[in-house]
């Protein structure tokens, strides 16, 4: 199994590195080989979009092509990216004109782009075509007894039409599916499908950070261990900025919280020291200790 | 076919808080959750208190919380949510005080909407005739206009959630969805000429730069609004007729400027 594979741009390079490592890591235990394009354009996370569709679109488009170059399929590790890709791709396989139009100025790069492509986060790839027997086989250290609560960050959730939801039904419940493979138990919780507050962060600060609140106090009052994300920029709030969380609420939280990739890695047997927690900004320790680590 | 819903049912009057009730009963394999609840109201239970009006996804007045997520109870089929007959939770419409069962108070929403005075401002002496408008520049807004004033939106914001949840009180909030997407929908018609006030306005706290982009109006409108699409849009008209000072702008502009510079496009 092998994949064209976008890590994401320097936000997520710089923000958090353990990300890339552990994605890396991870892909190497399970046999899925990995093709970089890290020089692939950002895919202006939804930003970009907004000021200029056309070129946004061209930009991704042009990743697109590189990946079709290569024969290879897209693969993503953040939930951003892929529903900036999910978006692109959509608005490109349906409007030919439009398609048409986008691969003009490809063109003069040399490019194009069919309209095809196949763009999957890597947790949709585990679920969807490596399989959850093959992950549960993988699996060295069971995470038993880890109550672990999920949260999919919007892009990987909405809107749902444009992330194949209603063809893959199962994308509504993959993170679950993959945790309970993993041998640990999922936390239900409203605050899972919610937004972490990412794109408030230096606008509007205090409801980010209220946001981050709301979602791991609600997954700590459910009972969990720690939460577990798919998309590093959630990451960055709901870790990153669970320190002023606390201190807006007058109270520690103290939720620890896990990139999909770390969760996946510890239970294939990577060592804790290679896994980058000293990135984060809440401790793991209880979540080790709970595990025997 | 059993239809089984869990009701959230609160009676100010009765001086208890809000309680869960569960019903099942026989339907028809057609039947939508407003038709179920009003059989209920029927058969079972006469004191049920809900709105509706239409039955055809037209007047708005059915939004409700439909297994946690706002959409309009004549227009979502049982059938689609309880493939195996699984229980449906309907509650009220969120981030509006619930006035009874599932009649929520739609004052908030509607103070929004009029903040954004939602009528054209022309300048300078009206035509002779009627304005002509081209039709390309229309087309789009028609979707906007499709708004149906239902509430689901601004029920599942994140944004409004949030700032309830820090208990601001309700003109303090976030303009939310519907309020955003009918000032787009002033902003883009050319017969409107008080773009500049308006972008103005809509650039400072709780306004367009305020909008987390959860997608959760997008997702949720039950007709061809897209209010986070015309929030952007809105962004793109700010930023053009030169309102950057704002935070949001300006990190939308320096993000755009380093995309630009370190892409080779
Ligand atoms: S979406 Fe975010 S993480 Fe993904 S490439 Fe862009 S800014 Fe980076
Ligand atoms: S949950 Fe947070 S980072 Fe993740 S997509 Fe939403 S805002 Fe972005
Ligand atoms: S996208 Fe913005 S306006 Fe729409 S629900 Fe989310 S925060 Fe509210
Ligand atoms: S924008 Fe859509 S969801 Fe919001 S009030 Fe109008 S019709 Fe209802
Ligand atoms: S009853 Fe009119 S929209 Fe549902």
């Amino acid at each position: 199994m092998k994949f064209a594979y976008w890590p994401g741009c320097s936000v997520p390079r710089q923000g958090t590195p353990e990300l890339r490592i552990t994605a890396a890591a991870v892909c190497d235990k399970l046999g899925i080989e990995l093709e970089d394009l890290s020089l692939a354009p950002c895919t202006g996370s939804g930003i970009l979009q907004a000021r200029d569709l056309v070129y946004a679109d061209t930009l991704n488009a042009s990743t697109f092509a590189m990946a079709e170059d290569m024969g290879l399929p897209l693969m993503t590790i953040c939930s951003t990216c892929q529903g900036v890709f999910s978006q692109a791709r959509k608005r490109l396989k349906e409007k030919p004109d439009y398609l048409a139009q986008i691969n003009q100025t490809l063109e003069e790069q040399g490019m194009k782009y069919s309209g095809n492509l196949e763009v999957k986060h890597l947790l949709w790839v585990l679920v969807e075509d490596y399989g959850l027997d093959e992950v549960r086989k993988a699996v060295v250290r069971s995470l038993a007894g880890l109550r672990v609560a999920p949260f999919y960050g919007c892009y990987l959730l909405r809107p749902s039409a444009a992330l194949g939801i209603d063809e893959h039904p199962e994308r509504g419940t993959c993170l679950e599916s993959l945790i309970e493979a993993l041998g640990a138990e999922a936390v239900e919780y409203r605050g899972k499908t919610l937004c972490c507050g990412y794109p408030l962060v230096g606008v509007n600060d205090e409801n980010s950070a209220a946001m981050v609140g709301t979602h791991t106090v609600e997954a700590k009052e459910k009972g969990a261990d720690c939460m577990v994300t798919p998309c590093p920029l959630c990451h960055m709030n709901l870790d990153g900025v669970q320190p002023q969380a606390s201190e807006q609420r007058e109270s520690k939280i103290n939720m620890p919280v896990f990139h999909l990739t770390q969760l996946i890695a510890l239970a294939l047997g990577v060592d804790p020291p290679d896994l980058g927690f000293d990135r984060h900004a809440v401790q793991v320790k209880s979540v080790l200790d709970k595990l025997g680590l | 076919m059993e239809a089984r819903l869990r009701v959230r049912r609160f009676d100010p009057e009765s001086g208890e808080g809000a309680r869960y009730q569960s019903y099942a009963l026989e339907v028809p394999d057609y039947a939508t959750v407003l038709e179920v609840l009003l059989q209920i109201r029927e058969e079972l239970d006469d004191s049920l208190a809900l709105r509706c009006s239409c039955s055809s996804a037209i007047c708005g007045s059915c939004a409700m919380r439909i297994n946690g997520q706002a959409r309009l109870a004549c227009k979502t089929k049982v059938s689609a949510l309880a493939v195996d007959g699984e229980e449906i939770v309907v509650e009220p419409v969120g981030n509006m005080p619930v006035i009874k069962d599932l009649v929520a108070d739609m004052d908030p929403f509607w103070q929004k909407v009029r903040a954004v005075e939602p009528w054209i401002q022309p300048k300078g002496p009206p035509p002779e005739r009627e304005y002509l408008v081209p039709h390309e520049v229309m087309r789009p807004l028609a979707d906007v206009m499709a708004c149906i004033m239902c509430g689901s939106c601004v029920s599942d914001c994140t944004v409004l959630e949030t700032e309830l949840s820090l208990g601001k009180p309700y003109e303090q909030t976030f303009l939310a969805p519907a309020a955003l997407a009918k000032a787009y929908r002033f902003v883009g018609d050319p017969r409107d000429d008080a773009d500049a006030e308006r972008l103005l306005a809509l650039s400072r706290l709780e306004g367009i730069w305020d909008c987390t982009r959860c997608n959760f109006c997008l997702e949720v409108c039950p007709k061809t609004v897209a209010p986070m699409d015309q929030i952007l849009a809105l962004r793109r008209k700010a930023i053009e007729q030169g309102h950057e000072e704002y935070l949001g702008a300006r990190h939308t502009l320096e993000f755009e400027k380093t995309v630009r510079e370190s892409s080779w496009l």
